[in-house]
């Protein structure tokens, strides 16, 4: 099987402090850690599994900066055979379309059986690439997979909706399987493949190989700013036994205790 | 003159409150176009949606069928793609939800029609179309123009748009199913419901939620510990639930359970929205958090800015000792 992964480089905000930069429609970047798209592990993680299964190679794909292939070369530690990146500095305003469409340009050569993605990216948080690449390719997709099983070019595939509620599909392959979080334990990438993998090639797409004036982006993004706040919590301080003093006194007020 | 579609969102019968907060947008957006607002409603014999929709768009457009029963975003798109080519609306909106993030964001290119998702508001002036949307784990907005095109497809985040009752008296259309079968290609079989577990958390008047932030499945016993001295249950976020640190039944938000308890207390929980729609609704909401700017503050009424590990106990004896 010809198995592809598309894997974004994020920054990890969830616990940092994320600044708007002076051009106001990005954000500073140096005092951030980057890393896989935490979607991505669990679609790399599914790829490899399915090699493990089914036999075949694992292909995984990004657009992104130079620092992406530091990405990718996690992505080729974890299991997956060739990375291919599309140099992102080539193209100006890339949204979500424009991503899915320098993938489709960039499969041109490349064949496969199935495609995983993330059901979405954590920075910029789209929820669309896979979809939107499935469609451009002309293939059937499924976004918000809990699982799949694959078998004689079918595939059979649970996706999550509101409320913990399943669904079933009966799916034809190829389609890209856009994976939720939790559809499987992402593994670690040992040492020794840690190494190799940095020994490896990484293959990159410009724009000299993807024409540039049929793809067009959907959005631009005019401005970058906080959330305005509408309501805050009353922040309680002092040392641990304060606020506990303090948050105690609440709870037994309003009759909790 | 900028007409106004939005697609009603229904599954096993019901119609979900997303629709609502729909067409609560169109509305809003069709005064400011000058146009006017249609539900568009695919259904299996939807009469009784029919109705609890009239007061709520000026006209409902109906197609009804048997291969509209359950949402398969292939048969939606097969019928969709038609319908918009046909009528071209200026906008259609539809739900940020399973059911819209997995048909818009490839029905979008194939009408050619720009598109973003998870609008938590919208603007359409001089024929520009804007949107506001998050990013980066909810710390920053962003402010986006689409690409000037006939027509438009957006999804909306729930909770943004409050649904409200304009008592109006829509016409009622009906279309033909613009296709005759469920594609080969994806076909739906069945629901899947959620497994029962030994606790419903859903009953419980005090859950203590923990996030991410308790790092390691040996640190749950002592949140259980803590939970116990309140006299309530464990709940928590989805990554906790994907590492396996605690069941699929424990987790709070969109796609695990709604919980109203009278105290939520969230520990190491950062607060993206899909937790917070679980949650939200709970009478008082404390918040332990380390990071200053996250975004379980705005929604907590108490906050403590500091390590989890070190507030757990300190709480917990304070709280033994009150209950004496
Ligand atoms: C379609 C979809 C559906 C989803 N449904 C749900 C859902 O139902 N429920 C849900 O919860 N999520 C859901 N999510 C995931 C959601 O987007 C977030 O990823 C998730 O809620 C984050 O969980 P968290 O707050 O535990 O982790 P993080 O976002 O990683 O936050 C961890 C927090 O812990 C804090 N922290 C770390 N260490 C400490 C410490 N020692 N003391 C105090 N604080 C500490 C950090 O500052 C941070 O704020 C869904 C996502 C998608 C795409
Ligand atoms: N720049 C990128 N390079 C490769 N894959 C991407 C890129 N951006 C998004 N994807 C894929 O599309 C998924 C959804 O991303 P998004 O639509 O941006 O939320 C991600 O989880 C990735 O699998």
């Amino acid at each position: 099987m010809n198995i592809i992964v598309c894997i974004k480089r994020v920054p990890q905000t969830a616990e940092a402090e994320v600044k708007v930069d002076s051009s106001g429609k990005d954000i500073e970047r140096e005092r951030l850690t980057f890393d896989m798209n935490e979607y991505d592990t669990f679609a790399l993680e599914e790829a490899v599994l399915f090699k493990e299964k089914f036999g075949g190679t694992v292909t995984a794909m990004s657009v992104g900066r130079e620092d992406a292939q530091d990405t990718l070369r996690i992505a080729l530690a974890k299991g997956a055979d060739s990375a291919v990146r599309i140099k992102a500095e080539d193209f100006d305003e890339i949204d979500a379309i424009k991503t899915a469409q320098l993938l489709k340009a960039a499969l041109k050569d490349i064949g496969y059986d199935i495609i995983f993605c993330g059901s979405i990216a954590t920075d910029d948080a789209y929820s669309q690439v896979g979809v939107a690449l499935a469609q451009l390719l002309g293939i059937p997709h499924a976004t918000l997979v809990t699982q799949i099983e694959a078998d004689q070019g079918r595939a059979q595939v649970h996706r999550e909706l509101e409320g913990g509620l399943l669904e079933h599909l009966d799916m034809a392959l190829p389609a890209v399987i856009a994976v939720q979080s939790g559809i499987s334990v992402p593994r670690y990438a040992s040492l020794i493949a840690i190494r190799k993998a940095a020994k490896k090639e990484i293959k990159t797409i410009g724009s000299d190989e993807i024409a540039a004036d049929d793809l067009r982006a959907d959005i631009v993004i005019d401005k970058l700013f906080p959330p305005p706040v509408t309501k805050m919590a009353e922040i309680l301080t002092g040392d641990p036994s304060e606020v506990s003093e303090k948050l105690s006194k609440i709870i037994k007020d309003k009759g909790l205790i | 003159m900028g007409e106004i579609f939005a697609l009603v969102e229904h599954r096993q019968g019901v119609i979900r409150d997303i629709t609502f907060e729909l067409l609560a947008c169109g509305r809003d957006l069709a005064s400011k176009t000058g146009g006017s607002l249609t539900a568009v409603l695919l259904g299996d014999k939807p009469d009784a949606f029919v109705d609890s929709l009239k007061a709520q768009a000026n006209r409902v457009m109906v197609i009804d069928s048997p291969l509209f029963k359950e949402f398969n975003s292939a048969s939606y798109q097969g019928a969709l793609s038609q319908v918009l080519s046909s009528e071209k609306p200026m906008v259609t909106l539809m739900g940020h939800t399973a059911f819209g993030m997995d048909l818009c964001p490839s029905l979008a290119p194939s009408l050619d029609m720009p598109f973003t998702t998870d609008c938590l508001a919208l603007d359409i002036a001089d024929g520009k179309v804007t949107a506001t949307r998050q990013m980066y784990d909810g710390k920053l907005n962003a402010e986006v123009t689409l690409r000037q095109a006939p027509s438009y497809l957006l999804t909306i985040r729930t909770g943004c748009f409050p649904a409200s009752d304009p008592g109006l008296e829509a016409e009622i259309t009906t279309v033909d199913s613009p296709i005759a079968a469920e594609p080969d290609y994806r076909k739906f079989i069945e629901y899947i419901e959620p497994v029962v577990g030994d606790v419903d958390i859903t009953k419980s008047d005090v859950i203590v939620g923990v996030g991410r932030g308790v790092k390691d499945k040996d640190n749950i016993a002592m949140v259980e510990k803590f939970a116990e001295a309140l006299g309530g249950v464990v709940g928590c976020t989805r990554p906790v639930v994907d590492s396996e640190w605690l069941p699929k039944d424990r987790q709070v938000g969109s796609s695990g359970k709604t919980v109203k308890p009278k105290l939520y207390v969230a520990l190491g929980i950062s607060g993206a929205f899909q937790h917070l729609a679980g949650m939200k609704g709970a009478e008082t909401i404390i918040a332990v958090n380390k990071d200053p700017n996250a975004p379980i503050f705005a929604e907590a009424d108490y906050g403590i800015v500091d390590d989890m590990f070190k507030i757990i106990p300190a709480l917990q004896e304070k709280i033994l000792e009150l209950k004496g």
